[in-house]
C-alpha cells in the first residue's frame, strides 16, 4: 500500500470537493465511493452568514482525511500565506500545493513551486505538489522536501485524459519509490485506470465526478477503474507488440481442406 | 478608522486585529486571518494593533479541487 506521509489509504481515489449539484450529493459520492481524502480550500468568508462553516461542517462528519490547496495562487508568497492559513483552519500539515503560471492551461509555475515547496518543507508542512511530468523539476521537488509528486494528466477540468503517456510513463519509471498522484485532467474512469496501469499510485479528480450526469454512480465508476487499473499493474501486463500470436495452438489442429 | 476587510471599505472601532473580527461578526467562527498579505495565526490577533487602510483577509473554508 502506498503511504502520503505515513497514511495508506485503502481506496486510491482522492476526490475534489466543488461543483456538485449539492453538498448532500457530495457527500454521498465520498461515502459511496469510498473515498478517504477529499481536497479543500479556503475563499473569502463574510461576517454574517458566511458559506464556509456550514461547508466544513459537512466536510468534518465525513470523517476523511482533509487535503487543502493553494488553488488559484500565482506567486509563491501568496501560495505560503495561503497554505499558513489553511494548516491553521483545517488542522492539518498536509497541503496539495499549486502555484500557477499561466491562465489559459492553469499549467503550474514549476520555478515557484520549487521555491513554496521547500519554504513549506521547512516550516513543517507536508506538500503534495501539483506539478508537470517534467524529471527534472520532479527531482528538485523531492530535494525541497516533498515525499509525493502530482503530476498532471492534462489541464484542470479539461477532461482529457493523459496529454503525455510517454511523460508519466517515464516519470514512474525515473522516481520508483515515491508516490506519484495524476492530479487533474482526468475525464473518464478509463483514463484513471491507464494512469493506474502505469504504476501510479493514486489519482485525484473533481471535475470528473462533479460535473457528470449522476455524480454519485461515476465516483463509484472511478473508484473501481482506479482498483482494476492498480491490480492489473500489480499484475504485470504484457507488451503490445505489431503483428498477431496465435492465442490458439496451432499444433494439433485437424486438416480439412 | 477604515479597514478594507476582503477588498471592501469597513469602518471599525476596533484596534486591534481580535477586536475586528468580533466586531465585524466573525466571532466563534473557523476562519484565518491575514493583514497586508501576511497570515496571521489566531494567538496573535490580540497583539496585532490595526492601522487606517489596513488590508484584512479572512477566509473560511471552501469546496475544492
Amino acid at each position: 500500500m502506498a503511504s502520503f506521509y505515513g497514511f495508506e489509504p485503502k481506496s486510491r481515489l482522492f476526490l475534489g470537493t466543488a461543483q456538485y449539484p449539492s453538498p448532500a450529493i457530495l457527500a454521498e459520492a465520498v461515502k459511496a465511493s469510498g473515498v478517504e481524502i477529499v481536497t479543500v480550500s479556503l475563499r473569502r468568508e463574510a461576517g454574517e452568514g458566511g458559506a464556509g462553516q456550514a461547508f466544513w461542517s459537512l466536510i468534518r462528519d465525513l470523517g476523511v482525511r482533509v487535503l487543502p490547496n493553494t488553488a488559484g495562487c500565482h506567486g509563491v508568497k501568496e501560495a505560503v500565506t495561503t497554505a499558513q492559513m489553511a494548516r491553521e483552519v483545517f488542522g492539518t500539515n498536509w497541503i496539495k500545493l499549486e502555484v500557477i503560471g499561466e491562465d489559459d492551461t492553469l499549467q503550474p509555475d514549476v520555478v515557484g513551486l520549487i521555491e513554496a515547496a521547500r519554504i513549506l518543507t521547512q516550516d513543517g508542512f507536508e506538500v503534495f505538489p501539483y506539478t508537470t511530468e517534467d524529471l527534472v523539476v520532479g527531482g528538485r521537488l523531492l530535494d525541497a522536501g516533498c515525499e509525493v509528486l502530482m503530476p498532471w494528466g492534462a489541464p484542470i477540468g479539461s477532461g482529457r485524459g493523459l496529454n503525455n503517456v510517454y511523460g508519466l510513463r517515464s516519470m514512474r519509471a525515473h522516481f520508483p519509490g515515491i508516490p506519484l498522484v495524476v492530479d487533474a485532467g482526468i475525464g473518464l474512469p478509463s483514463h484513471a485506470a491507464q494512469a493506474m496501469e502505469l504504476g501510479y499510485d493514486a489519482i485525484l479528480l473533481n471535475t470528473a465526478v462533479a460535473k457528470a450526469g449522476d455524480p454519485v454512480r461515476m465516483a463509484q465508476a472511478f473508484a473501481r477503474a482506479i482498483e482494476a487499473g492498480h491490480q492489473a499493474f500489480q499484475a504485470q501486463p504484457i507488451e503490445a507488440r505489431d503483428m498477431a500470436a496465435p492465442s490458439t495452438p496451432v499444433m494439433g489442429k485437424a486438416f480439412l481442406s | 478608522m477604515t479597514l478594507l476587510l476582503n477588498g471592501e471599505p469597513r469602518e471599525v472601532a476596533a484596534t486591534t486585529l481580535e477586536q475586528a473580527l468580533a466586531e465585524l461578526g466573525y466571532a466563534g467562527k473557523v476562519v484565518a486571518t491575514a493583514v497586508n498579505g501576511d497570515f496571521v495565526p489566531a494567538r496573535k490577533r490580540e497583539t496585532v494593533t490595526l492601522m487606517e487602510g489596513d488590508r484584512i483577509e479572512v477566509v473560511a473554508p471552501m469546496q475544492g479541487g
